[in-house]
C-alpha cells in the first residue's frame, strides 16, 4: 500500500497559474458522445445554434416510411451539467398529432426519464425518437385521442395523421405544418 | 434556544477565545495521550514508510479541507478536531434551516439564517483547543484551484452527485497540472444507507468511473403522469412537469421558492382530489420536487466516523487505509461490505491521457491533428478538439464539421491561448486525451512536426 504522504511533491511554480475555464466530465463525455456520431442515418440531422455550446442543439427527424413519412420534425435537446448522470432535455418544437408527444412538446419515452442510465448516450436518444415515429406505441399515451384511435382504427389514425401534418384542425387543435413539401 | 445547555457547553469548554496551542499545556496533552499511543507505535499493522515520530507532527500540520458543513459536515468537523488535525478549513455556502436543527448539532435556533460553515467552524474551535477551522462561504465552484492545492486531503460530506463529481474532477485535474495527490475522502449517506469511500488521484477508481452505481432521483413515466395517476407523487410530478410550464411559460420552477412550492401543491392536490388518490401534503410536495432523501443522524455519525478514521489512518500512515470502498447499510442491523472498486478504463475523468506539447503558434490546426495522427504515441484517426469553451474541430456529427471546419487553416494562436487545456476525442480511442498546449515561438517553424511527450 502506497505511504500517499510521502509522495506528495508540490510544484509550486504551477500553483499560481491565472485561472482558466475548466473542461468539466460532462463535457468530455458529450464531446465523445457527439464526435462519435459519423454514422448519422439521412433521416436525422442535428444543429448547432452556437457551435461552440454543444449542451444545446436541435434534432430534425425526416421519416422516410411509417405514418410519419414525408414530414419533418423538430427537437431541441438541453444537455445538463449533470450528464450523464442526468438524461438530456428533449422537447419537439412543433404542434403535432402523435399519441406519445402530446401538444406541448413533451415526449413519452422511456430512456428520457425513468430508464435513463449513464451508459446510454446521446445516440442511444435519438434512436429511441425515430422509433417513435416508425412505431408510435398507443400503450403509453400522452396524447390520449391520438392513442385511442390508433388502438381502434390504424385507418382512421393514418387520415389523422396526414391531416395534421398538412396544418389542419380538428378537435379543437390546429396543428402545424411539418411536410417536408407543404 | 436552551440556555441551560449552552452554559454547559461554555463551561466545558474552558476559556473561548484561548488560541494556546503550546505543547506544555497539560490538560492539552492528557487529552490526546491515546491518540498519541494509537499512531506514534509501530507495528505489524502499519503502513510502509511509518514513522512514529514524524505522524504526529504530521497530524498537526496538515492542512484538511472539509466540503459541506450539513448533517455529515458537522460530524465530520467534530471528528477531526476530536482525532488530532488542527488546520482545518470548512466550505459552505449555505445557511442554518430550522429544519436542519433536527440532526446538523452544531447549530441552535439562534443560528437559523446564520452560514453553516461560519457557524460550524465556531463551535467545533472553541469546543477543542488549538484546532483552527476557517470557514469558507461560497460555492465549491468559485473557488480556485490554487486555494484547493493548500491542502494535504480533502474529505467530503455533500449530499449532490454534481458537487462529488466536481471535486472528484478537480483532484484528478490538481494530479495532471501540478502534481500535487491530494487524497479525497468522500462520505454519502441515503437514509439508512451510507458509503465511505478513498479516491487517490489516477491511482483508484475516480467518482465518474462509478456514476452508474449513484442512486437516480426517482422519476416516474411521464404518459403515466399525463394519464394514469396513481400515488400522491404522480400528482407532484404532474404538477410540476406538466401543469406548472403550461400555467408559467419560459418561467423555470424553483423549488426553493416557498410562493412556488404553494401553488405545485395547490395544483397536485386538484389532481389528487379529480383522481381520487389520498396523500398529497406540502411536505411530500416539497420532498418530491426537491428530490429530498431522508436524512438519519446516525448514518451521518457513522459514515463520518469512517472517513475520519480513513483519514488518521492516511495522515499518519500508523494504518494501512481503506481500499477503497466501504459500503454501509445500517438497514439490516449494521452490515458493511469493503471492497476494491476497479477504475474504469473509458472513464472520461481519470481515463484521460495527459500531454503536454509545446508548438508554435503560427501552427495550423490541420497541422496539429495532423501531428496527433501521426505521433506513435497517440495515433488518432480523426480527431475532435475542443477547449472548455469552443469546438475547435469536430469529427462529427456532420453539422458541428462543417461549423468548425474553418478552422482547420488558421493558426493556432488564432484559436488557443497558450496554457489552455484541450480535449481530444476520437472514435478509435475509447478515452480522451487532455493535452495542455504550450504556444512556444521557439519550437520548430510551422511545417515542422511537433514531437508530443508522453507524461503521468
Ligand atoms: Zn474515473
Amino acid at each position: 500500500m502506497l505511504n500517499i504522504m510521502s509522495i506528495k511533491k508540490a510544484k509550486a511554480a504551477n500553483a499560481g497559474a491565472p485561472p482558466t475555464s475548466k473542461t468539466s466530465a460532462a463535457q468530455i463525455r458529450l464531446q465523445k458522445d457527439l464526435a462519435d456520431m459519423d454514422h448519422l442515418p439521412s433521416t436525422m440531422a442535428l444543429a448547432f445554434p452556437d457551435p461552440n455550446d454543444v449542451f444545446h442543439f436541435r434534432l430534425t427527424i425526416t421519416p422516410d416510411e411509417g405514418f410519419y413519412r414525408g414530414g419533418r420534425f423538430h427537437f431541441t435537446f438541453t444537455v445538463p451539467t449533470s450528464y450523464p448522470h442526468e438524461p438530456p432535455r428533449v422537447l419537439c418544437t412543433q404542434t403535432i398529432y402523435h399519441p406519445n408527444i402530446d401538444l406541448e412538446g413533451k415526449v413519452c419515452l422511456n430512456i428520457l426519464r425513468e430508464d435513463w442510465k449513464p451508459v446510454l448516450n446521446i445516440n442511444s436518444i435519438l434512436v429511441g425518437l425515430q422509433y417513435l415515429f416508425l412505431e408510435p406505441n398507443a400503450d403509453d399515451p400522452l396524447n390520449k385521442e391520438a392513442a385511442a384511435i390508433l388502438q381502434s382504427s390504424r385507418a382512421t389514425f393514418d387520415a389523422n395523421v396526414r391531416k395534421a401534418m398538412r396544418g389542419g384542425a380538428f378537435g379543437g387543435v390546429t396543428y402545424d405544418n411539418v411536410m417536408v413539401h407543404p | 434556544m436552551d440556555a441551560d445547555n449552552d452554559a454547559d457547553r461554555d463551561a466545558d469548554s474552558g476559556d473561548d477565545d484561548d488560541d494556546d496551542d503550546s505543547d506544555s499545556d497539560s490538560d492539552a496533552e492528557a487529552r490526546w495521550s491515546d491518540l498519541w499511543r494509537a499512531v506514534g507505535t509501530s507495528g505489524p499493522l502499519a503502513a510502509p514508510g511509518f514513522d512514529p515520530a514524524a505522524a504526529v507532527a504530521q497530524l498537526r500540520a496538515t492542512r484538511v479541507l472539509v466540503i459541506g458543513a450539513g448533517g455529515l459536515g458537522c460530524e465530520l468537523l467534530k471528528d477531526l478536531a476530536l482525532s488530532g488535525f488542527r488546520r482545518l478549513d470548512v466550505v459552505d455556502m449555505d445557511t442554518i434551516d430550522i429544519s436542519n436543527l433536527n440532526r446538523q448539532f452544531l447549530f441552535r435556533a439562534a443560528d437559523v439564517g446564520a452560514p453553516k460553515a461560519t457557524t460550524a467552524a465556531r463551535w467545533v474551535a472553541r469546543r477543542v483547543r488549538g484546532c483552527r477551522i476557517t470557514p469558507h462561504v461560497a460555492r465549491i465552484q468559485a473557488l480556485p484551484d490554487a486555494f484547493y492545492a493548500q491542502f494535504g486531503l480533502i474529505v467530503c460530506g455533500l449530499d449532490s452527485v454534481e458537487a462529488r463529481r466536481w471535486i472528484s474532477f478537480l483532484v484528478l485535474r490538481l494530479y495532471a497540472e501540478q502534481d500535487l495527490m491530494i487524497p479525497l475522502i468522500d462520505g454519502g449517506t441515503e437514509g439508512l444507507k451510507g458509503q465511505s469511500r478513498v479516491i487517490l488521484p489516477h491511482l483508484t477508481a475516480c467518482y465518474e468511473c462509478s456514476l452508474d452505481m449513484q442512486t437516480k432521483a426517482v422519476t416516474y413515466p411521464i404518459c403515466t403522469i399525463a394519464n394514469t395517476p396513481r400515488l400522491p407523487e404522480h400528482c407532484v410530478e404532474w404538477a410540476s412537469v406538466m401543469a406548472w410550464p403550461k400555467a408559467f411559460p419560459g418561467t423555470p420552477l424553483d423549488a426553493d421558492d416557498p410562493t412556488h412550492l404553494a401553488w405545485l401543491y395547490d395544483a397536485a392536490a386538484a389532481r389528487a382530489r379529480d383522481h381520487h388518490i389520498r396523500g398529497v401534503t406540502y411536505k411530500l410536495t416539497q420532498g418530491v420536487v426537491k428530490h429530498i432523501i431522508p436524512a438519519i443522524a446516525s448514518t451521518n455519525a457513522a459514515v463520518a466516523a469512517s472517513c475520519v478514521n480513513e483519514a488518521l489512518k492516511i495522515v499518519t500512515a500508523a494504518y494501512r487505509y481503506l481500499n477503497n470502498y466501504m459500503l454501509y447499510a445500517g438497514d439490516r442491523g449494521v452490515y458493511t461490505y469493503t471492497f476494491a472498486l476497479a477504475r474504469t478504463p473509458a472513464c472520461p475523468a481519470c481515463g484521460s491521457a495527459r500531454l503536454e506539447m509545446a508548438v508554435h503558434p503560427d501552427r495550423s490546426l490541420a497541422a496539429f491533428l495532423a501531428d496527433l495522427a501521426d505521433a506513435p504515441s497517440i495515433q488518432l484517426a480523426r480527431p475532435s478538439v475542443r477547449t472548455a469553451t469552443a469546438s475547435l474541430y469536430m469529427h462529427a456529427p456532420p453539422a458541428l464539421e462543417a461549423a468548425t471546419r474553418a478552422n482547420l487553416a488558421r493558426p493556432l494562436r488564432d484559436l488557443v491561448a497558450s496554457g489552455d487545456t484541450l480535449t481530444v476525442t476520437d472514435a478509435s480511442l475509447p478515452i480522451s486525451l487532455q493535452i495542455r498546449l504550450c504556444l512556444d515561438p521557439t519550437q520548430d517553424p510551422p511545417e515542422a512536426s511537433a514531437e508530443p511527450e508522453a507524461r503521468g
